[in-house]
């Protein structure tokens, strides 16, 4: 096939479609075929699946996870971006604190549970923590790398037109750099949802995470074991497709500051 | 240097001196004694020396140089966007400590902002404004550079041309009394950028604000200018201030235009043959 041939509408759903078939019947015919006691098959996850629906905790566990990370990224989200715009706009201060976040960035969220069960106990809070650890590092370094990469052009129209700094970073700055603070608010978001998992295996008893560890804790039920991971796995790609959607709207992202 | 000097004397018979020029300026901005020392690597670099100009109110005004010479710096220590090593620069009396509203800097078309409408960036400095005031002039500017029917539309749907007119009506809604252009039109096509010329004189003529512009392109501040500034090359002085005593609209094949850009091809040392 020509690569400018444009593929038929049907063709765009229709391989995807059939590799996902594929896969799921190659999933059933190996656990036929080996015999398997402990790994289930693509039905007895369906029925996994119906069962948690029926007694109500499929979408209360959806539901609980996105609660969490919704907290700790929201709470994330508004302290991370004025500070990266502060650091990006005061590269003095950037540099004064910069050794600490890079040398606190790349630890594990993972290895923060302890301590946040120290600080927060066993429940909600820890691991609201946990998602605002995960997420805060992100958003602050894009933030700060978008206002230190607004073309100086911009900064100078801004001075010139008698701004003050206030209003120079409100008008200018922040618009400017919205575009690199996006990609961080996504990466982070990203972040916040493999973590949550984690954290609900420890700190909590409802959760995607929750299901997957207490599923196999009580009666090893590894057909719900399955279900919880595909849960996860769809809401996260959910979720992936409205943040796309949303950096997409390029000429009405900037529509924010249209009141002038 | 020797063969420069020696060209001026020659450029003397060809362009006299309109010492008598027609009217009397006010003076509106004088550098004095400008110059510019960069600290690069530990190098110092000079790049302007000891500059002194005077333009009057409603002045077009052109500095010429090479590529490189420092007159964007010149330009951006006389709106005030760094100071200068040695020097002061006085707008109406006043020494320039800033940039300043009543003196606007236009950039090359980049310099539009993206995330606002054409709306949005003509009525960007008019906060000061009641909203239905701030309606009008926009309206206006937007008329008077021609962007009816593009109000609505973001940058990136703008043509390079039309850019750049966003960026001269996001200038004048303020209504400054100068205008400082840094090769505002370098980035456009030759064909975009000889109307922009036309536009931009039509606009000058209608608002009548004192401009600074900066070119590398001779023609063009022949086209333009009441005056045009030569400058050296780094470190750039002034090497000599010409006349361009035609009257608008310019007739760009007459005999007196060919001469003083002959003339200013000499002063700059260049041939003008390719």
């Amino acid at each position: 096939m020509n690569s400018l041939v444009q593929p038929a509408k049907w063709e765009k759903y229709f391989w995807p479609l059939l590799a996902a078939c594929t896969f799921l019947m190659l999933w059933h015919f190996l656990v036929k075929w080996s015999h398997t006691k402990i790994f289930p098959s693509p039905f007895n996850v369906e029925r996994g699946m119906t069962e948690l629906m029926h007694k109500g905790l499929l979408w209360q566990y959806v539901l609980d996870s996105l609660r969490r990370v919704a907290s700790g990224y929201l709470m994330a989200a508004v302290l991370a971006i004025p500070l990266g715009l502060l650091l990006g706009w005061y590269p003095g201060a950037a540099s004064v604190v910069d050794p600490v976040i890079q040398m606190v960035r790349p630890i594990s969220p993972i290895a923060w549970i302890p301590l946040s069960i120290v600080w927060f106990g066993v429940g909600d809070r820890a691991a609201t923590f946990l998602i605002f650890l995960a997420s805060f590092f992100p958003i602050v370094v894009a933030s700060t790398n978008g206002v230190r990469n607004v073309p100086s052009m911009y900064r100078r129209a801004g001075r010139n037109f008698g701004l003050s700094p206030v209003k120079l970073i409100a008008r200018v700055i922040f618009p400017a750099a919205l575009p690199q603070i996006m990609i961080g608010l996504r990466i982070a978001f990203g972040i916040a949802w493999l973590v949550v998992v984690a954290a609900e295996m420890i700190a909590v008893d409802s959760g995607l995470g929750y299901l997957v560890i207490d599923s196999r804790n009580s009666g090893k039920r590894y057909d719900l074991v399955v279900a919880a991971m595909i849960l996860i796995g769809l809401t996260g790609l959910g979720l992936d497709v409205v943040f796309r959607r949303i950096e997409k709207l390029k000429s009405v992202r900037w529509g924010f500051q249209n009141e002038s | 240097m020797g063969s420069i000097i020696a060209d001026s004397t020659v450029l003397k018979s060809v362009v006299p001196e309109t010492v008598s020029r027609k009217k009397v300026l006010k003076t509106k901005l004088h550098a004095e004694g400008i110059s510019m020392v960069f600290n690069s690597d530990g190098n110092r670099v000079a790049v302007l020396e000891a500059i002194d100009l005077k333009v009057g109110e409603g002045e077009f005004v052109c500095v010429l140089g090479p590529s490189g010479c420092g007159k964007s710096t010149l330009l951006n220590i006389i709106a005030g966007f760094i100071s200068p090593t040695c020097g002061q620069v006085r707008i109406d009396g006043d020494a320039v400590r800033g940039p300043d509203p009543r003196r606007i800097f236009v950039f090359q078309e980049r310099g539009v902002f993206p995330w606002l409408t054409v709306e949005g960036n003509i009525g960007f400095g008019l906060f000061k404004l009641s909203k239905a005031e701030r309606r009008e002039r926009i309206a206006h500017y937007v008329k008077l550079v021609g962007l009816q029917g593009f109000e609505k539309a973001y940058p990136q749907e703008l043509s390079g041309g039309m850019k750049q007119r966003l960026e001269v009506a996001r200038a004048l809604a303020v209504n400054p009394d100068v205008l400082f252009m840094d090769e505002p039109f370098g980035a456009l096509d030759s064909i975009t950028r000889l109307t922009m010329r036309g536009e931009l004189l039509r606009i000058w003529r209608a608002e009548r604000k004192t401009i600074v512009f900066v070119t590398h392109d001779i023609e063009e501040s022949i086209q333009l200018a009441d005056r045009v500034v030569v400058m050296s090359a780094r470190p750039a002085r002034i090497q000599r201030i010409v006349n361009i005593d035609i009257s608008h609209p310019r007739d760009i094949s007459s005999r007196r235009y060919l001469e003083l850009r002959d003339g200013i091809f000499e002063q700059i040392g260049l041939a003008h043959k390719v």
